[in-house]
């Protein structure tokens, strides 16, 4: 689409441009300020129930608005009396852009393969309705598990019973996930294999082991250790050896996460007297402060999939979901909350809420500020980790 | 040698210099939050020369307002490896001895300094024991933050009774972060009973 086709159109105002034109003009009256994509205009019909809510659910967070079925760019039709089956159609040009049928699974399961297949489509990146989550849950203050989700809270699972402290849950690929437990008396890492249950020790050194933080190539693991006297960011093997100390501060470090090229950390300090944002090379070298303009305290950063973006927790009198360029610069504020977790879209994000001892899960689109309840686990749900695998 | 005795001076005075400057009296009832963009209040380079030894503890004449300094290590000193989970917990031996924090410090207030001498006192009087400190923190962190802030508090409780001359073999630390409130309120009355350690004597298993 050249610029000048839309502006053209726009100045004329004319109808007789042909309908074609309409789009553009679309595209170009959305454009975000933070340079995400446009939201696509679509309108969802035939479907029901469970299908239904689903689908227009999913599609919310992959990059999509619903609108109506004459202001829409592409209709989405089909049926879901026995197992699903839609089509997508371009509503101008007639185009089919997919049609498809799904068997097997629950009604849920075809809702969120057929908008995972929407997504490929229209917006060629892969969709995210089929992916998973990991959080704590608990029923009391100072106990909680570790549970597995669907991204939208369903089908949430277990991952641990053990009547204790479970923390900070971290993907390591689709199967394992790494946290950290009090179970054994003092809060030590563990990598967890969830097809079996099996557990294995990866940090228990004396004092804090904590914050586990997998590096998207699979190979290296970040956390926070006080073995050597304060809690420090250290690095190491995925197996929790080879283990080196990145930081040397009197103050405590926190909440590290990789960068998508696995080759720089960024993590919270509070070596200035207040917390903020470091960046770090995985090799080791002084770390570099991350400016957060406007957000003074920044905590629980996490780096998007796509390399631009550090979403972060600012520490006012509320909790704030924010967003920096990952180089640094201006904050935008997005919505009250903490501990955001980018899926893979680098796109939604997901985040706690709510006072300690009961708070809940949100999705969040960060471009339209579109949001969504997670349904409850138990009384309080948080932490939550986006499985990017 | 004679180079480093007048370097040796030189370190006492600028301890004392510190030691002086940084015992002024806070106003009661406030809550000191943090400045936005303020300067570096404690060294914020990675150390560039050599790590020293703990130093002793140099009491400093202040008029009314004396407190003895704690001279930290900069890289603190590492918690202890022991495994004393063979030990019986007694939870009520300190209860009274809970040392309390400012919103967001993990430094040890010099009003609360006494709790920490008398359990001290105590331990001196109770050789084989071992001592559990718990670091704990309102609300106001997020979990992480609190995790990692916990545990600091922990160990600058456990350094202050090292650089008296306990064992520090004997101190183990754990940080609970803000999961178990002594007080659930979420108000500054709450918050301020939250951010504390609370110390455990460990009895050896047979006592």
């Amino acid at each position: 689409m050249k610029p000048w086709i839309g502006l053209f159109s726009l100045l004329l105002g004319a109808s007789w441009l042909a309908a074609q034109t309409d789009r553009d003009i679309d595209i170009y009256r959305y454009t975000d300020p933070l340079g995400f994509p446009p939201a696509i205009a679509v309108a969802v019909s035939g479907f029901t129930g469970d299908v239904e809510s689903v689908l227009k659910s999913d599609l919310a967070f992959m990059g999509f608005r619903h609108t109506n079925a004459d202001q829409a760019q592409y209709l989405i039709t089909g049926n879901n009396s026995t197992s699903l089956e839609g089509r997508v159609v371009d509503r101008i040009t007639r185009a089919v852009k997919l049609a498809k049928a799904y068997t097997g699974g629950s009604s849920r399961a075809q809702a969120h393969a057929f908008a995972d297949d929407i997504a490929l489509a229209l917006t060629g990146r892969p969709g995210i309705a089929q992916t998973k989550i990991a959080f704590r849950s608990g029923t009391r203050r100072g106990q909680s598990e570790i549970y597995v989700a669907d991204y939208d809270g369903f089908n949430a699972r277990a991952a641990t019973q053990d009547g204790s402290l479970n923390v900070a849950p971290c993907w390591a690929g689709v199967a394992t996930l790494y946290y950290c437990s009090y179970k054994p008396g003092r809060p030590q890492v563990f990598a967890h294999h969830l097809p079996t249950g099996n557990r294995q020790p990866v940090a228990a050194h004396p004092g804090l082991n904590t914050s586990p933080a997998v590096s998207p190539d699979g190979k290296r693991l970040a956390l926070i250790l006080s073995k050597d006297g304060n809690p420090e960011l250290y690095v190491a093997d995925i197996n929790g050896t080879n283990l080196r100390r990145l930081t040397r501060t009197p103050q405590e470090e926190s909440s590290p996460c990789w960068a998508p090229d696995s080759k720089t950390i960024c993590f919270v300090s509070r070596v200035s007297g207040v917390a903020a944002l470091y960046t770090i090379s995985a090799e080791g070298g002084s770390p570099q402060r991350l400016a957060t303009v406007g957000a003074p305290t920044p905590t629980e950063p996490d780096w998007s999939p796509d390399g631009k973006w550090i979403a972060f927790t600012a520490l006012t009198r509320e909790f704030y979901v924010c967003l920096v360029p990952a180089t640094g610069g201006k904050v935008t504020w997005l919505v009250a909350g903490e501990d955001p977790s980018w899926a893979p879209n680098s796109r939604a994000l997901i985040y706690a809420h709510g006072p300690a001892g009961a708070k809940r899960l949100s999705l969040l689109d960060v471009p339209t500020r579109h949001r969504k309840d997670l349904p409850r686990v138990l009384e309080s749900e948080s932490q939550p980790a986006w499985c990017r695998w | 040698m004679k180079h480093t005795r007048l370097l040796a001076w030189l370190a006492v005075a600028l301890c004392l210099s510190v030691a002086v400057s940084g015992c002024k009296k806070k106003p009661q009832g406030v809550t000191p939050l943090p400045k936005p963009g303020a300067p570096p209040v404690t060294g914020a380079e990675t150390p560039t020369g050599p790590v020293l030894p703990p130093a002793p503890t140099v009491p400093v004449e202040t008029g009314t307002r004396a407190a003895p300094v704690t001279i930290v290590p900069e890289t603190g000193i590492p918690p202890a490896a022991g495994d004393f989970s063979k030990y019986r917990e007694d939870r009520d031996r300190f209860k009274a001895e809970t040392v309390y924090f400012d919103f967001d410090k993990s430094n040890i207030r010099p009003d609360q300094r006494h709790k920490l001498d008398a359990i001290f006192a105590v331990m001196q009087t109770l050789p084989g024991k071992a001592l559990k400190i718990e670091g704990h923190c309102d609300e106001r962190g997020t979990e992480a933050y609190n995790q990692a802030l916990g545990e600091r508090r922990a160990l600058a409780a456990r350094e202050y009774l090292v650089m008296k001359g306990m064992n520090p073999a004997l101190i183990v630390t754990i940080s609970y972060g803000e999961e178990r409130p002594a007080d659930p309120g979420h108000n500054e009355a709450a918050w301020a009973k939250n951010r504390r350690c609370e110390f455990v004597l460990l009895v050896p298993p047979g006592e």
